[in-house]
């Protein structure tokens, strides 16, 4: 994958090797051989995953593709996984996860991600609008269980829809890389022409490959689809005859994986889809209703959400969390929320609905949130 | 009488009320601003401690070595790590600038600090019994503070402190009075929480007095001595400053009964009234740590620290306004009045300082229905 020579991996390895050793450890102790690292040149670590930002690529008016350079910690990935990408947003960090889009055979070992932007997707903006090339941002090692399996398949359908598009074309490239003989078809839904991304890339291979079909549907009216409108049954009976022979991999919005999925039930065919869920940003309740659950997942407790404050609910519940002053100065309380949104008593801000540490003393849930604790 | 005595419920409330403003609009605004401001500090600190180190090794320049190693432990645990400690930077999610996993270039770990400092100090802050920095167990700074004959000792054993600083406050936790004087704890129960204190203390000590020595080859005594100096610099400049925020003679201790049912704009009071600020420029902020901004800081523990200038003024108007005293002074005068304190309550008649009661009866029952009907 990385073009090194083999002098130069030796190298690596040695240097690789000294930074790691215990001696190097107690001379930069207690911060560690990273934080000096990095001082040098910000994507240099000796564990940590990062990328620098070397392109920035507008395929439609509402994405931005970009191109990563990893550094030498990057593991590669199997096609169809997802990364955890980190990027700093006014100060703050903030991770979403993408699929490479690229091939995993791509020699210049570089990774290709593509982003929508959503009207409410914080960070999705931020990498249209603001982001620049030569950022160094965040990556983790290639993540996920939505990958083309070791032994490939003989005959593939690969459906997908909108974003979804991303791990199933980089199943699809590695597939064509590897010379795969069997028959691809390439299912695709969009809202129109104009909004789909990867849409020349596809051509390209479609005319190269005579064993790979391509199929564009297109949701609004009067576009060059080979199929028109939401997926439907009538889709594959009338395009992809033979589903019933093919290992499906399914990526897109809940309502159309709902669709596809229930077409597979129904015809007992479950075990041949594999599904990669890109979820939706979560409904936002009632602050000033107690509604759903507080959920402990070290603890693997439960409790109904009182309304009181989580430091409150949890020794209710019968834990014992570290705690302190009780009115959010010391942060001895400071846990990790998973999943979920609190509002913060002292301000009545409320947090975003994803992974962040919160001060539990004065934090109270807003619907069901889930705690490391 | 002080005017912690004196002020009603509806006042504190105010004073409660005013300070939450500044708080909360300080924090909405933290951002790219703030974040560009620590990771600076963060990058100086550790170009001055490779360069330190390096120049340590070469004799012309030894002397330039142990500043800049200095500049780097007083940054590293004073602007850096005590402020990162108090979750000042916690929103950025940064795990090496989060308060759960900062660890500081000092012979006491984190946990043992946040304990200390971010718990008992902050939360007791100069409330008698309470708060374990009012003398660490080993000198006696209040009038309220029974004599024992060894208080005698107050100034050598001051200098004492100030001289191993580092080393104190990584068994401050341990409460070696307890076990020495008090007999309240057993030697066997102090080993077994020193432990973890000589984890951290043996690998420090390793690094600087065998690591980086021997790394010198045929410099090592310069580097062992200098390395030295430049802990022993580190010592004394961040315990004057320490001392200098809380042991004016003018800043007030309170008796263990204030802290019942004590309300937010109570506890906002006896911050303020038991800190002291030393005036100085931009430098003087950045290598105390914006420790010169005590009472700001002991209002706002977990605003970055470097934000306490631009509140000051406003804390000020607040104090003007309700009529509360707002200690400052030069650094000098305020190390000289600590320095007497230390001196008179070295003696058993000696006495220093101000320590306030509960607030009268009548204040008493009015603050209590407010709690309840809070």
């Amino acid at each position: 994958m990385s073009s090194l020579s083999s002098r130069s991996n030796f190298l690596t390895v040695g240097l690789r090797r000294v930074l790691k050793s215990r001696v190097v450890s107690t001379l930069t102790y207690p911060h560690g051989v990273d934080r000096y690292l990095e001082q040098f040149d910000a994507s240099w670590s000796v564990d940590e995953v990062r990328a620098e930002i070397i392109a920035l690529r507008h395929q439609t008016d509402d994405s931005v593709t970009l191109t990563l350079r990893p550094n030498g910690n990057w593991k590669g990935f199997r096609a169809g996984q997802y990364v955890r990408l980190t990027v700093e947003i006014n100060g703050v960090r903030r991770t979403r996860c993408y699929s490479p889009a690229n091939s995993a055979h791509a020699a210049d070992g570089l990774i290709e991600l593509t982003a929508k932007a959503h009207a409410n997707g914080f960070v999705s903006k931020h990498l249209k609008q603001d982001l620049r090339a030569g950022t160094v941002v965040g990556l983790s090692q290639a993540e996920g269980v939505f990958a083309l399996p070791e032994q490939r398949p003989d005959r593939i359908l690969l459906i997908s829809g909108g974003s979804g598009i991303t791990p199933v074309i980089s199943m699809l490239r590695t597939l064509c890389d590897e010379g795969h003989a069997g028959r691809i078809t390439f299912l695709h839904y969009a809202n129109a022409m104009k909004d789909q991304i990867y849409a020349e890339e596809l051509a390209q291979i479609a005319s190269r490959f005579p064993n790979m079909e391509l199929l564009r549907a297109y949701v609004e009216p009067f576009q060059a689809g080979e199929l028109a409108g939401l997926f439907c049954r009538e889709h594959l009976l009338d395009a992809v005859p033979d589903y019933a022979s093919a290992q499906t991999f399914l990526c897109g919005p809940p309502g159309m994986m709902k669709a596809v999925q229930k077409v597979w039930a129904d015809e007992g065919l479950s075990e041949q889809l594999h599904l990669e869920h890109f979820s939706a940003a979560p409904v936002v309740l009632d602050s000033s209703n107690a509604e759903g659950e507080v959920r402990f997942l070290r603890s693997e407790r439960l409790a109904v959400n009182t309304g009181g404050t989580l430091l409150d609910q949890a020794e209710a519940a019968g834990l014992n969390p570290e705690s302190g002053c009780r009115m959010g100065i010391c942060h001895a309380c400071t846990c990790r929320k998973t999943a979920g949104k609190v509002r913060d008593t002292r301000t009545g801000e409320i947090s975003d609905s994803g992974e962040g540490d919160i001060q539990i003393c004065v934090s109270v849930p807003v619907g069901t949130v889930t705690l490391d604790l | 009488m002080s005017i912690f005595s004196k002020l009603t419920p509806e006042q504190f409330t105010a004073i409660g009320t005013e300070l939450d403003a500044i708080r909360n609009r300080v924090r909405a605004d933290l951002g790219e601003r703030d974040a560009n401001y620590i990771r600076t500090l963060v990058k100086r600190q550790r170009q001055f401690e490779v360069a330190g180190r390096v120049m340590m090794m070469i004799p012309p320049v030894w002397l330039g070595g142990v500043a800049a190693l200095s500049i780097s432990k007083i940054l590293d645990n004073m602007e850096i790590g005590h402020n990162v400690m108090h979750g000042q930077y916690d929103w950025m999610n940064d795990p090496t600038l989060n308060s759960k996993h900062f660890d500081w270039d000092s012979a006491d770990t984190a946990k043992n600090w946040k304990l200390t400092h971010n718990v008992e100090h902050h939360t007791y802050t100069n409330v008698l019994n309470r708060d374990h920095d009012i003398g660490y167990g080993l000198l006696r700074m209040s009038t309220d503070q029974k004599w024992e004959p060894r208080f005698l000792a107050n100034i050598p054993l001051t200098v004492l402190l100030h001289t191993f600083f580092q080393h104190f406050v990584a068994i401050q936790n341990l409460k070696l009075e307890e076990v020495m004087v008090y007999r309240t704890k057993t030697t066997a129960q102090l080993k077994e929480e020193f432990k973890p204190v000589w984890k951290k203390m043996r690998k420090q000590l390793a690094k600087d007095y065998v690591l980086f020595p021997l790394l010198a080859g045929p410099m090592a005594p310069m580097v062992f001595v200098g390395n030295m100096a430049a802990n022993l610099t580190r010592n004394l400049w961040a315990c004057a400053v320490i001392f200098n925020g809380h042991f004016p003679e003018d800043v007030e201790q309170f008796d263990e009964s204030v802290i019942e049912k004590e309300t937010r704009g109570q506890w906002y009071v006896r911050q303020l009234l038991g800190s002291a600020n030393f005036s100085g420029g931009k430098l003087m902020h950045i290598m105390s740590g914006n420790l010169s901004f005590q009472i700001e800081h002991h209002l706002f523990p977990d605003i970055p620290a470097h934000r306490y200038a631009a509140i000051a003024p406003e804390v000020r108007a607040i104090c003007k306004k309700h009529g509360l005293p707002y200690k400052t002074g030069s650094f000098a005068q305020q190390t000289l009045s600590t320095w007497k304190r230390i001196a008179k309550l070295s003696l058993p008649s000696g006495k220093s300082g101000k320590v306030s009661a509960r607030a009268s009866a009548v204040s008493k029952a009015a603050t209590e229905s407010l709690a309840m009907a809070a």
